[in-house]
């Protein structure tokens, strides 16, 4: 699946500078716990989550992140997004629920990440 | 002081030597972690995964050894005073010490177990407390040290082997 096809999905809106939409994202994980998104990433992985500081941008640094959703309507202050763009940091703004994003890309057949 | 260590049985006194020996390091690395410092928090382990990427360290190798920091160095901002952490990186390894000036932990079993979290409303605003910071330092490193007590500082270090 491409970051092209979740936006879709998600009916949701890319943040923050021009990126490249068309790469493939294997597999994903949702969890608004920092420790437990470090634990349960040892792949290329998309994140989804609540959290919106610049700590969630910092952890791309420590794993390999390919993209973060924000779910639930929530945005990151612009300080953030800069963060995101220095790093060439896709991120995306859904107004769907944590559980919702995470049914509606499981369904269309995005595995979950190996723990 | 009480002390706690993670080695794998056979290896104690090679391991404990890497700990103590007073060799030079071929690089040394130091950034401080002030208190609650949650915009700059993670930098330091930021970079020293990135000198590492630079001499070519295997991936899986970096990751393990970025979040081993990064959980380290959020503990010293989020549960401390305040501290600093010292990279000395040999040909083989990497020696990470992360010293801050106290509360201290009481109990460093208890600190151990999954989920168990003194983390105040500021810190798991940000996403931390899920007790799983310290499990998650000993999954990914090769040998953990703490040492620690009620009213002292705390010195959490460990070792993780290039190849
Ligand atoms: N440097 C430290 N100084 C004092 N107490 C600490 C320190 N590091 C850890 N602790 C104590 O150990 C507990 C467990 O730490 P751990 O990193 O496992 O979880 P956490 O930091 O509470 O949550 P998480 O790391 O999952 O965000 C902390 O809540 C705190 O009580
Ligand atoms: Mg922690």
């Amino acid at each position: 699946m491409t970051l092209r096809e979740i936006v879709a999905l998600l009916d949701a809106e890319v943040l923050g500078a021009e990126v490249d939409l068309d790469r493939q994202v294997p597999c994903a994980f949702a969890s608004d716990l920092i420790s437990d998104i470090l634990m349960c990433t040892k792949e290329p992985t998309l994140l989804l989550t609540g959290l919106t500081n610049n700590q969630v941008v910092r952890l791309s640094d420590m794993i390999d992140l390919i993209a973060i959703v924000f779910v639930r309507g929530k945005r990151p202050l612009q300080d953030v997004i800069e963060m995101a763009e220095e790093r060439g940091l896709p991120i995306i703004a859904s107004k769907m629920t944590l559980y919702r994003c995470s049914g509606i890309l499981y369904n269309a057949g995005l595995r979950s990440c190996k723990i | 002081m009480a002390d706690y260590w993670n080695i794998a049985p056979g290896m104690e006194s090679a391991l404990k030597e890497c700990f103590t020996r007073d060799v030079e390091a071929d690089v040394t690395l130091e950034f401080s972690i002030p208190e609650k410092d949650f915009n700059n928090a993670g930098k330091g382990s930021s970079e020293v995964k990135n000198l590492l990427k630079r001499l070519g360290v295997d991936s899986e190798v970096l990751r393990r050894i970025a979040v081993a920091s990064y959980e380290a160095e959020i503990n010293v901002a989020a549960h401390s005073i305040g501290g600093k952490m010292t990279s000395l990186i040999y040909d083989d390894r990497i020696h990470i010490k992360f010293e801050d000036k106290g509360p201290g932990i009481a109990d460093i079993k208890q600190a151990m177990v999954p989920g168990f979290s003194t983390a105040d409303d500021l810190v798991r605003e940000f996403g931390f407390g899920a007790g799983l910071g310290l499990p998650n330092i000993e999954k990914n490193s090769d040998a953990l040290h703490i040492s620690s007590e009620a009213g002292h500082p705390t010195l959490v270090e460990f070792l993780i082997f290039f190849t």
